[in-house]
């Protein structure tokens, strides 16, 4: 690790402000499980860590009619052991206590991960597949907006997610299979169904991180089941190929995860 | 047998110090002033180093020194050694290429040492290490075997022009060739076995210490034989003469052999101190261990066997091409050698055996022994091939095995090994009946309903531990002896110190070496010491592999123990006005047959020290023994495990559900602690078999350098173990002791690989099995049984 500037805000207005300060050598530490390893490998090496743990409001979980509230500053292990998320959609409690292990959870945030985007996270796919919107301290983005590439998103600079909004769904599940060796995610599949609208969002196998598959949201509008997802596949085209998982490999675990998403929705 | 004495489970007494962070470990050993130490890697698989340009490092904050391949040479330092000579077919010796501490002109791997850069804090090393300017003119690399021999190839040493280290064999040419030609069948296979990264918890660390008021160097390090390394840091490297250099290995955080060989960081380290009139820390980081711990097995092997028309078999043919990396790592070169070779007879009658290995130089990190070491590689080729042979013939494999198995002892095969006893179709039988095979059906049956496939497989193994007999090691290029010695020195008030050469790095020898003595001495526990790990305080050792501390290195302690009963009949005698003929010694008392007269052992270990009842006599006070033990054989644990596993086709997830371990281990000290033994045994095999696997992509660089890419086995890969036992104990040491620490990952591979196989229908899947792997085997039996 480099030597670098620390601070510590209180509030989102004094991050925004450190951050405008330092230009473009400020980096904002939320939950730190991807930065930190990266300075300690000397990757990555910020003149300026803004230090968001102490800044008020920003974490927190709250159902406010339909929608969900999730602040961008909480960890994992709140959003997987809060009994209202796992009221209002289990579907994503689950996904939070499928990320990393216990270390992780307790420090890593979903507001870092979205704001991260690694194409083999789990939140993007939750919040794609929730069409969830991304709010922060200067705007509300649309998911479909948000996640615009590996490692990139519509934030611009000086934008601090600050908190994340879940449209309660009827149905929500998501089905991860991990990496091997790293458990991330190799292919990760989130679906969604709230009214007539299914969503169907694929996380760890796009090379420009998570996407949607319309064909498949087309067939499950039609019927909300396994079965609609019969002869459909995903062309291995665009998806990523490593010595885990080929391109080829991706898109058939792509059909099985979705179809196992689609049976978990319906407690099956 | 007593509540501490051999065959007591006993609660490892180590533990204590382990589990609350009290363990001293070579990173937790400061020294006053010490410096710290980093090494600038090489990036490239293979360069030549045109210029080292340190001069804007060397005014950096902090930096001491910089030191390159030139320093050692002009301290005329030599480099590291291969310590197992290997001659070729022809009776010429194998090609050595020269192996500096630091690079001299050239880099072969990526990780290979270019520099050490020597500061106050590791921090400001790092920063100078990122300053120096080494200029490179990279040369075409060679990063596995195929492409090491193709014609025209790039050239790692140029002592060896077509990359080949040796070509070897073992066994009767004439006699397999007979064999082969009045078969009725022959069954072949092409093996690969997957090449691994050792990844002991505790990565290698090194701190050297110069007294340039005495001459004495200290040299604190991760090491399994503290002697040994010792020895090669004297005699051959040439740092300073034996008396002169003290090295010391503290609690060891595991090593799997890795921590066996002696390398270049801690010869740097020792060397340096002087250099700069400062101790000098090393500790490696997680990717240097990737990048620079000796990696172990990375064969390919082309294998056949000879079957008459009772499926009995006649012959075995083995041609295993070996990569042992860009240098000869210690004992590389015994690996795939007299470690594997004499092993492929397995627990088989099996009259004519011949090997061929050619080892082969590339530009990958050196390769030498991991648990297991050659007999893991061995029982994957023999037990691979009888499951198949077996199932081409349409036998069950498990009686195909049983009508194949050595039944009389002793039984000298024809690869060099007299197995002196064993008891194959107990084992065998009472693991099929632990693992309820004859239900197998039935929950194969139950899989299929649910869209799984279910395989069982079997691995019948057997291993040479123990090792090893001097004089048969030295006929066959070793340039040791591989006996033990042990001390037992016995306190005035009757506590115990044992100082040993072997060496504990997880095996829990405090505890079980303690076992022997309170077996032996009728005394508790906490009154023995086991000391290991300082040749200043050990008066020789060859150190902890090969499973070799319980057999060799507890009977070197038993006949010093013997020594001391002996000298304490001789003292009692006096003591009690007896003669010694008539004195016994029992649970923990001398006593004067006939009578009610008798002393503690304590008591008599007091009379030993006054003297006072035997001053002016033969005898010399004190009581003190030691013993160097030599044994006549290799020890031969063999046993079986069965692993079944249930595939999921839809994702080609392998869930191993049962897994079953019969072994015998001869005479078990601390069954708990041999339990687990072959737990983590069984945890690595299965790794290797499902999970690891080290790649290197063709220009050299190791893709699979962190936990992000390497896949360690986790405790949710694994089923909870029925592990049995079997005891024939073994005859050739005083204790019965076959060994037991390497047993686990010998026997899994095999054991995975049947039962997925068995599952899929057919024999084409490689190790790591990762899911990928057994999906495209999955699909392959669906088109299988679509076209049928």
């Amino acid at each position: 690790m480099y030597a670098f500037n620390y601070q510590r805000p209180k509030t989102v207005r004094q991050a925004a402000g450190l951050l405008a300060k330092a230009g473009g050598d400020g980096k904002l530490l939320a939950g730190g499980q991807t930065l930190l390893p990266t300075m300690k490998q000397r990757l990555a090496s910020p003149a300026m860590l803004i230090d968001l743990n102490q800044v008020d409001g920003m974490s927190g979980i709250e159902l406010k009619g339909r929608n969900l509230h999730i602040g961008a500053m909480t960890k994992h292990a709140d959003v997987a052991n809060s009994h209202v998320v796992k009221t209002a959609i289990p579907g994503l409690a689950a996904l939070a206590e499928g990320i990393g292990d216990p270390a992780v959870r307790n420090r890593g945030t979903i507001g870092g991960s979205i704001a991260n985007n690694d194409p083999a996270a789990d939140y993007p796919a939750a919040c794609l597949g929730l069409g969830a919107t991304i709010v922060t301290n200067k705007r509300k983005i649309p998911a479909d907006e948000f996640f615009t590439g590996m490692f990139d998103t519509a934030l611009e600079e000086g934008e601090i997610v600050t908190k994340v909004i879940f449209p309660v769904p009827q149905k929500a599940a998501y089905e991860k299979f991990p990496n091997p060796a790293s458990r991330y995610a190799m292919v990760g599949v989130f679906v969604g169904k709230k009214g007539s609208d299914v969503r169907v969002a694929v996380t760890g196998a796009g090379a420009n991180g998570v996407f949607r598959l319309p064909e498949f949201e087309a067939a499950l509008k039609t019927r909300f089941n396994a079965k609609s997802l019969d002869g459909l596949s995903v062309p291995a085209d665009g998806l990523n190929g490593d010595i885990h998982a080929s391109p080829e490999y991706r898109a058939h675990l792509i059909g099985v995860m979705a179809k196992r998403a689609v049976s978990k929705a319906l407690g099956k | 047998m007593s509540a501490t004495g051999i065959g007591a489970p006993v609660r490892r007494t180590e533990d204590f110090r382990f589990i609350t962070g009290k363990g001293q470990y070579t990173d937790d050993i400061n020294r006053a002033g010490q410096a710290h130490a980093y090494f600038l890697r090489s990036p490239h698989a293979h360069a030549e180093i045109v210029k080292i340009d340190a001069s804007k490092a060397k005014a950096m904050d902090g930096v001491i020194a910089i030191l390159t391949g030139d320093d050692l040479a002009a301290d005329k330092i030599g480099g590291l050694i291969c310590g197992w000579m290997i001659h070729n077919k022809d009776g010429s010796p194998m090609r050595a290429g020269g192996h500096p501490a630091l690079a001299q002109g050239k880099v072969r791997y990526v990780g290979d040492h270019v520099a050490v850069i020597i500061a106050e804090t590791y921090q400001q090393a790092k920063d100078a290490a990122e300053a120096i300017d080494v200029t490179y003119k990279t040369l075409s690399a060679v990063a596995d075997i195929d492409s090491a021999l193709k014609k025209g190839a790039p050239v790692v040493h140029d002592v060896a022009p077509d990359n080949t280290v040796f070509n070897w064999h073992l066994g009767d040419k004439a006699a397999t060739d007979a064999a082969f030609a009045k078969a009725k069948q022959i069954t072949k296979l092409d093996l690969i076995n997957n090449r691994l990264v050792p990844n002991p918890m505790e990565p290698r660390a090194a701190v050297g210490d110069y007294d340039a008021g005495t001459g004495v160097f200290t040299l604190h390090t991760t090491s399994q034989n503290p002697h040994v390394a010792r020895l090669v840091l004297s005699a051959f490297i040439g740092i300073a003469p034996e008396h002169k250099l003290r090295v010391i290995a503290p609690d060891v955080g595991g090593g799997f052999g890795s921590k066996i060989f002696i390398y270049a960081e801690e010869t740097v380290c020792v060397w340096a101190s002087k250099k700069v009139g400062r101790p000098v820390k090393w500790t490696s980081d997680r990717t240097e261990a990737f990048l620079s711990d000796a990696h172990g097995r990375d064969h390919v092997t082309h294998a056949e066997m000879a079957l008459d028309d009772k499926g009995r078999i006649l012959g075995l043919r083995v041609n295993t091409k070996a990569n042992l990396g860009a240098y000869l790592s210690t004992f590389s070169s015994s690996v795939p050698t007299y470690l594997y070779a004499p092993l492929l007879s397995g627990q088989y009658n099996i009259p004519a055996i011949y090997c061929e290995v050619d080892a082969v130089y590339t530009n990958t990190a050196p390769v030498d022994a991991y648990r297991g070491a050659g007999r893991p590689e061995a029982t994957f080729v023999i037990e691979r091939l009888v499951e198949v042979a077996a199932r081409e013939r349409g036998e069950d494999p498990a009686l195909f095995r049983r009508k194949n198995f050595v039944t009389q002892f002793p039984h000298q095969t024809p690869v060099i090994m007299a197995y002196d006893v064993g008891n194959y179709s107990a084992s065998l039988d009472k693991a099929m009946d632990m693992a309820d095979v004859k239900n197998f059906g039935k929950r194969k049956k139950d899989s299929e309903r649910n869209g799984k496939l279910r395989g069982l497989g079997y691995s019948a193994y057997i291993e040479a531990c123990g090792i090893a007999p001097s004089q048969a090691v030295g006929s066959l290029g070793a340039g040791v002896g591989l006996w033990e010695s042990a001390e037992v020195r016995v306190n005035p008030v009757g506590t115990v110190e044992v100082l040993t050469g072997s060496h504990s790095h997880g095996q829990g020898h405090e505890t079980t070496f303690a076992q022997l003595v309170s077996d032996r001495l009728g005394i508790p526990l906490d009154q023995v010491a086991i000391v290991h790990g300082d040749t200043d305080k050990v008066q020789f050792g060859m150190g902890t592999y090969g499973s070799r501390s319980g057999a060799v290195g507890m009977s070197a302690i038993a006949q010093a123990l013997d020594k001391v009963i002996a000298k304490g009949k001789k003292v009692a005698a006096y003591a009690l006005e007896a003669a010694e003929g008539d004195i016994d010694f029992k649970d923990g008392r001398f006593s004067v047959k006939g009578t009610d007269k008798s002393l503690a052992f304590g008591e008599v270990a007091l009379q030993a020290y006054i003297a006072h009842k035997f001053s002016g006599q033969q005898l010399e006070p004190g009581l003190k023994e030691t013993a160097f033990y030599d044994p006549t054989n290799f020890t031969f644990p063999a046993g079986v495990h069965i692993c079944e596993v249930e595939i999921d086709p839809d994702t080609g997830v392998t869930r191993i559900d049962r897994w079953t371990a019969v072994d015998d281990f001869g005479v078990v000290i601390n069954p708990m602690i041999v339990e687990g033994q072959v737990h983590g045994g069984i945890a690595q095999g299965v790794g290797q078999a499902l999970l690891e696997g080290a790649h290197y992509n063709k220009d050299g660089q190791l893709v699979t350098a962190s936990y992000m890419d390497y896949t360690m086995p986790r405790a949710d890969d694994l089923p909870s173990f029925a592990v049995g036992m079997t005891s024939t104990p073994c005859p050739s040491n005083p204790l019965g002791i076959k060994g037991c620490g390497e047993a686990g990952a010998i026997a899994a591979p095999p054991a995975v690989i049947n039962a997925i196989t068995d599952a899929l229908g057919h024999e084409n899947i490689s190790m790591p099995a990762t899911p990928q792997r057994v999906w495209q085997a999955a699909q392959q039996s669906q088109r299988k049984l679509a076209a049928e």
